[in-house]
């Protein structure tokens, strides 16, 4: 299958500046891709590349298989197939059926088709009733359904978002997250979010992409973005708080003994003795126990507490045990552990809680 | 000062009972300033969306330069336009010279400045992220325009009120250009000079409040406009 979107070594210069690098990456036609990635990173700018607002310093944009990077009419044509929904959406002085039936009258649909093109999309984001209201007199949550309903209503073949719900309260975010979800499910219409919420990328995409400083090190599903990060900078933006650097000191089969820092950890790995390593573990993953024998998990190791965080219902806590180990435990436990600075503890993890990926 | 009364008395009379030679100048003064103004706008709103939406080298001494013509002085205009029209000129075979066509060529140059001037500042006005939603949308470089003037509606009107308003009150350019010729290029503004000239203040007075009333109307008009909306007179 083409895919609807591939670009090739895009890269983005402002004023001297690096935006995006080389990026590469494709949308299948029914794909859900969410980007993720810190602020600044890019996000925005690599929509506004896709959506053709601007062009790129360098690299290509094949929307449909076509080379749509420079030339103005192949950019009109593959722009009238696609749909932005910005952050804070931008609605036209009119009403809100006209806003919503702006992008048909560019396509120089007819009158009937338009009318009735809107009003359906209208009642899919349930606005039939706001249809005679000055757009600009929207609540922030209905000019966002308003803004759906635009760019729905022509039927587009790739939908970019760019942090559709950050400006919106939790009852608008989920009525939007069911439309998005819908559409999905439809699956009529790739869908290209950016967003800094990881969890929100989970929910309604199927794909994960990390976009760290301008490019993209890695796209799959949600459990491989989460669990088995492909490098220490994805690692780190996943909230995978613990990075160790080590060295594969023994080997049966897939169990192998990784030595950090002095310490032996047992983990899963394909990697080969002697290899130079990074362990991760999610905080998560770790358990805390003031005794030995009440954990069944391989990897058990004796600490001091270095910091207790308490955050609300969790409670972070950093130990020494030969090698700096940061997790989680709810602050009740903590409570009942009688945790304090100094004190001595037990973290255990599994073998298979542990993600393994070569030093470089 | 009875007889500035009466001759006040008489024009008001003249106005009243519609006098063909008034009425006439009146009507004359109105489509060659409309016309103008209609030329202007079309030659203003495609080339001031132009001039806004563009970066190009120069544009703010262009903005700078169309600002100091906003009161650019008639009577150059005027003797720019003539010499252009007359005989020995360049257009002099297309014998325009005191005729009002000639002076409609004459108003739409005074105000083009005026006029693009305040449309670029209306479009400057209007935010930036309109034109990328309407361009996100689907719309080509003319839809995009068009919807951006939209925006900027009653900015805009403002300005071709103000553009209708400098033409039906300038002498200059009218009286060399028309040459004030009685029945056929006579204007408001030139009448009046001609019937003071002539002793007849009565016919003076009758067009003086004339034109006075359409300034007021003018007026009243940007008034009511741009109480609907502030917006940024011109761009920095």
């Amino acid at each position: 299958m083409v895919p609807i979107i591939e670009t090739k070594n895009l890269s983005q210069i402002y004023e001297g500046r690096q935006i995006l690098k080389d990026v590469n990456f494709s949308l299948e036609k029914d794909d859900a891709l969410a980007l993720i990635g810190p602020n600044g990173a890019g996000k925005t700018t690599l929509l506004r590349l896709l959506d053709l607002l601007e062009k790129p310093s360098s690299g290509q944009i094949y929307f449909d298989a076509v080379d749509v990077t420079r030339s103005g009419k192949s950019r009109l044509r593959a722009r009238r197939r696609m749909a932005f929904i910005h952050q804070k959406p931008i609605m036209f002085k009119m009403n809100a059926f006209n806003n919503v039936a702006c992008g048909l009258k560019f396509r120089r649909e007819d009158k009937k088709n338009v009318r009735n093109k809107v009003e359906q999309v209208l009642e899919l984001v349930d606005m039939n009733d706001y249809r005679k209201r000055d757009a600009r007199t929207l609540s922030g949550g209905e000019m966002q359904r308003i803004a759906i309903a635009r760019a729905l209503v022509t039927n587009p073949a790739v939908l970019f978002l760019d942090e559709p719900t950050a400006n919106l309260d939790p009852a608008s975010v989920s009525k939007v997250e069911e439309i998005l979800a819908r559409i999905m499910r439809e699956g009529k219409t790739a869908i290209l979010m950016v967003t800094h919420d990881m969890a929100q990328g989970q929910r309604i995409a199927r794909k994960i992409g990390v976009l760290i400083n301008g490019d993209i090190p890695q796209i799959g599903s949600p459990s491989d973005i989460f669990f088995a990060p492909t490098s220490t900078r994805v690692a780190e933006f996943v909230g995978v708080e613990n990075i160790l650097p080590g060295t594969v000191a023994g080997k049966e089969h897939e169990l192998a003994i990784i030595n950090v820092n002095g310490v032996n950890i047992q983990a899963i790995t394909d990697l080969a003795q002697g290899e130079n390593v990074h362990v991760m573990i999610r905080p998560e993953d770790i358990t805390f126990t003031k005794t030995r024998d009440s954990s069944s998990a391989r990897n058990v190791f004796e600490g001091r507490i270095n910091k207790i965080i308490p955050l609300g219902p969790l409670t972070r806590i950093e130990i020494d045990c030969g090698m700096p180990l940061l997790g989680v435990i709810t602050t009740r436990s903590a409570s009942e552990l009688e945790l304090t600075i100094s004190s001595k503890l037990f973290a255990s993890f599994k073998a298979t809680a542990i993600h393994v990926i070569k030093r470089v | 000062m009875s007889d500035l009364w009466n001759a006040f008395e008489e024009a008001i009379h003249l106005i009243v009972s519609l006098d063909p030679d008034v009425m006439g100048i009146a009507w004359r003064s109105l489509w060659i300033a409309a016309t103008s103004t209609a030329i202007c706008v079309v030659i203003c709103l495609p080339l001031g969306s132009l001039i806004n939406f563009n970066k190009f080298r120069g544009k703010h001494l262009l903005l700078s330069l169309l600002q100091t013509l906003f009161s650019m002085p008639t009577v150059t205009v005027g003797l720019f336009v003539y010499v252009m029209v007359s005989h020995s000129g360049p257009l002099g075979m297309l014998d325009l010279v005191f005729t009002p066509e000639a002076m409609v060529i004459g108003q739409t140059l005074l105000i083009i400045p005026m006029m693009l001037g305040l449309v670029i500042s209306a479009f400057s006005g209007v935010d930036k992220a309109i034109m990328e939603t309407a361009t996100s949308l689907g719309a080509n470089r003319s839809q995009a325009y068009i919807i951006n003037i939209k925006e900027a509606k009653f900015p805009m009107m403002t300005a071709v009120a103000m553009a209708f308003g400098r033409a039906i009150s300038e002498v200059g350019a009218s009286m060399i250009i028309g040459g004030n010729i009685k029945g056929f290029t006579m204007t408001l503004t030139t009448g009046i000079s001609q019937y003071v000239s002539m002793g007849m203040i009565e016919k003076a007075f009758a067009l003086g409040i004339i034109l006075i009333f359409m300034a007021l109307l003018i007026n009243i008009a940007i008034y009511l406009l741009q109480k609907q909306r502030n917006y940024v007179w011109f761009p920095s």
